[in-house]
């Protein structure tokens, strides 16, 4: 045990190039996925029956399929059609939009519990649909999702690690380098595991800090996971 | 790629299907049986256990499914000779176990004190009241939940490929590679999963109705 | 001369730094109906627990047919099946039926054959006037279907006492006379009962005595002709009268339903 701590400690300074890495990806995954996720919310409830359905097939489709399989659709694939990237954006807009489907949940489930009665009210005194969801359901739905939503950022952290299959080099690109030099797989990847607790419990802490500013008390919304 | 060349590599894709499926219904039991009883000592068992379980789930639960997976399965192939179908289906089976002992708590939690006073009230001991009462109506409550976390096991199946299993997405690498088409292959790949979750969703959706008690909000 | 079914010897029960019962004793003959008066939260529902142990008590003893059941090493589950509760939420199993509810205590803790307990489960049905709501679920049944359902549980368990917490309290208006009606029945029949209610008319009708708890302690106790017209404390006619205004008399409106 004591020499776990002392191999623990002596391969952590290989891991903060990772950890920038992991956290570069999640942050990217995150804003990306919100950018997707709100408009996609906004045209699943709104959309009519045309538009809707095309927020749903999306968040459909990304829900309903692993993450490291988009991965590949996109780092392997997409070049097969002639676009290209690199490692780092195709993992980055994996991320985003498997993150975009699920953020788009939460919006979707913020949005309808702002209720009907909202949008009702406001186009009453006259306002178009458009300026109802600008002014009236928006800054209520998005003070009601952050506690649910708060789930997202820690999921995407976790989520983040498959991107070592594609060489990106974070935590677990770097993980599997020591394991090589040091033929301890077992050691090394609890080490990394541990690496990873860290970052989701302070994360967490950043979250709940947010959450305790910003949120109105009152209804709760059942987090997802992916 | 012309028709019959697809329709051989979709075949041949086709055929991780059972792996990926026999991943999953590896899994998803092990994780349920080990989250049941986890979750009992979670909900009634004394502080001391109660809280190693807390601290158990907290820390699966805050680590990526894969690094998991990777520790498991070393831990598991060093000490007994078994396949990476194994090693990585009973890993996944841990690993689901504490988000299933969460599902299966909440859903304990929901029945409510009352039935269990009213269990007691009639001369049944805790364990009879838990057996008889309690888990009955908490597997009911559990049941949505669960099926979410089921969808999740059969994706996280894909995590598998990285242990060499020769499961959809291995499959679906070797087109890739044989018929240098990787966005067909991996398209493919995407769309069985996405069936297979749809189907898995579709069952579960079935079960809960079945086993709904009538009269009962849930 | 009656046997005593129960006793209670100086009960003490302490709620972190609040005394919720302070020295309570009192004896239970066999026959008898007690009822039990008082303002909200003066631990009457806490002395109910105490008695089928459910809450553990702090001081005192509790005797069942002469025997101390709170003495060490007693088993609580056996003493549990000698004491019917009927709570105020009902708390029937919600996953099983009627019928099935009233069954499961006979088979899992009695230990009869699922035959035997059927055909007593039907009889308590009958007696509660449900016979014909056997298979249904109690989230098909009404309120007061729920509690006589309850009552009938109880009953199943042929207790050397029941236990009443309230029981109409958290039922609407229409439907507390038909429980009523059925505990007055079994009154009449001979069961001895411990109620704790509001419903004064019951009370004055059906008690043998009424006892009126306040602030942890028993503040008076007597027949119910001696609580109503000639207590010993203003407080106690007070209470009695203002309660007897806001609840009145349900026992009538329950007959025809039985």
């Amino acid at each position: 045990m004591r020499e776990w701590f002392a191999f623990f400690q002596s391969i952590l300074p290989n891991f903060i190039q990772g950890a920038q890495v992991t956290l570069q990806l999640t942050f990217g995954g995150l804003l990306l996925g919100l950018i997707i996720g709100l408009p996609a919310a906004v045209l699943r409830v709104y959309g009519g029956k045309k538009l809707s359905w095309l927020a749903i097939a999306y968040i459909e489709l990304f829900r309903g399929t692993p993450i490291l399989v988009q991965l590949f659709v996109i780092y392997f694939g997409l070049p097969d059609l002639g676009i290209t990237m690199s490692r780092m954006g195709a993992a980055v807009l994996a991320m985003g939009l498997n993150s975009g489907a699920y953020q788009a949940e939460y919006f979707r489930g913020a949005i309808q519990a702002v209720g009907g009665g909202q949008m009702m009210a406001a186009r009453a005194i006259g306002m178009s649909r458009y300026t109802a969801i600008r002014h009236i359901i928006l800054p209520q739905a998005l003070r009601l999702v952050i506690p649910a939503w708060s789930n997202e950022p820690i999921s995407l952290l976790k989520a983040s690690s498959v991107a070592f299959l594609i060489a990106v080099p974070d935590l677990m690109t770097t993980a599997k380098a020591i394991v090589v030099k040091t033929y301890d797989p077992i050691g090394t990847y609890l080490a990394v595991a541990v690496v990873y607790l860290v970052l989701v419990y302070v994360l967490n802490i950043f979250l709940e800090l947010a959450e305790k500013n910003l949120q109105i008390p009152g209804f709760k919304l059942e987090a997802q996971q992916r | 790629m012309e028709l019959t060349q697809l329709l051989k590599v979709i075949q041949f894709i086709l055929g991780g299907t059972f792996v990926t499926i026999g991943v999953t219904l590896v899994a998803l039991p092990l994780g349920f049986i080990l989250g049941l009883v986890l979750a009992v000592i979670r909900v009634f068992g004394g502080k001391i256990s109660s809280s190693i379980v807390s601290i158990y789930s907290a820390g699966m639960r805050g680590v990526p499914v894969i690094v998991l997976l990777f520790v498991l399965y070393f831990i598991i192939a060093g000490a007994i000779n078994i396949s990476p179908f194994w090693a990585g289906s009973i890993s996944l089976g841990i690993v689901s176990s504490a988000y299933q002992m969460e599902i299966l708590r909440g859903a304990v939690l929901s029945v409510g004190s009352g039935q269990m006073m009213a269990a007691r009230a009639i001369g049944m001991t805790k364990i009879q009241a838990i057996q008889n009462i309690i888990l009955p109506q908490a597997l009911r409550l559990a049941i949505p939940p669960w099926s979410n976390e089921a969808s999740i096991v059969l994706k996280d199946s894909s995590l598998v490929y990285a242990l060499g299993v020769p499961e959809i997405l291995r499959r679906s690498q070797f087109m890739s590679a044989s018929t240098y088409r990787p966005f067909i292959a991996f398209a493919i790949a995407a769309a069985i999963y996405f069936v297979l979750v749809f189907l898995m969703n579709q069952l579960l959706c079935m079960l809960e109705r079945r086993l709904s008690i009538p009269g009962l909000q849930q | 001369m009656k046997k005593t079914i129960l006793e209670i010897e100086n009960l003490s029960k302490t709620y972190g730094s609040s005394v919720v019962l302070k020295d309570i004793s009192l004896k239970v003959n066999e026959g008898d109906t007690i009822v039990i008066i008082g303002p909200s939260g003066t631990g009457k529902s806490t002395l109910l627990r105490c008695v089928n142990l459910l809450t553990k008590i702090d001081g005192g003893k509790i005797f069942l047919d002469s025997e101390e059941i709170t003495a060490p090493g007693v088993s609580e589950d056996n003493v549990r099946q000698h004491i019917g509760m009927v709570f105020q939420d009902f708390l029937l199993f919600n996953h099983l039926t009627a019928i099935d509810n009233v069954m499961i205590g006979q088979v899992k803790v009695l230990g009869k054959s699922p035959a035997d307990a059927r055909e007593k489960a039907l009889q308590e049905l009958e007696r509660v006037g449900l016979k014909d709501k056997a298979n249904h679920y109690p989230g098909q049944l009404s309120g007061g279907q729920k509690q006589r359902v309850a009552i009938a549980r109880a009953l199943a368990m042929d207790p050397r006492i029941m236990l009443f917490d309230e029981p109409t309290s958290a039922l609407d208006p229409e439907l507390i006379g038909e429980v009523l009606e059925v505990m007055k029945r079994l009154a009449n029949d001979g069961m001895t009962m411990l109620v704790v209610t509001h419903e004064m008319g019951f009370a004055r009708e059906v008690a043998d005595r009424i006892i009126f708890m306040e602030h942890g302690l028993i503040q008076e106790e007597g027949s119910p002709n001696e609580m109503f017209y000639h207590p010993k404390h203003e407080r106690t006619r007070e209470f009695l009268w203002k309660i007897t205004e806001l609840y009145g008399k349900h026992e009538d409106q329950g007959s025809e339903k039985l």
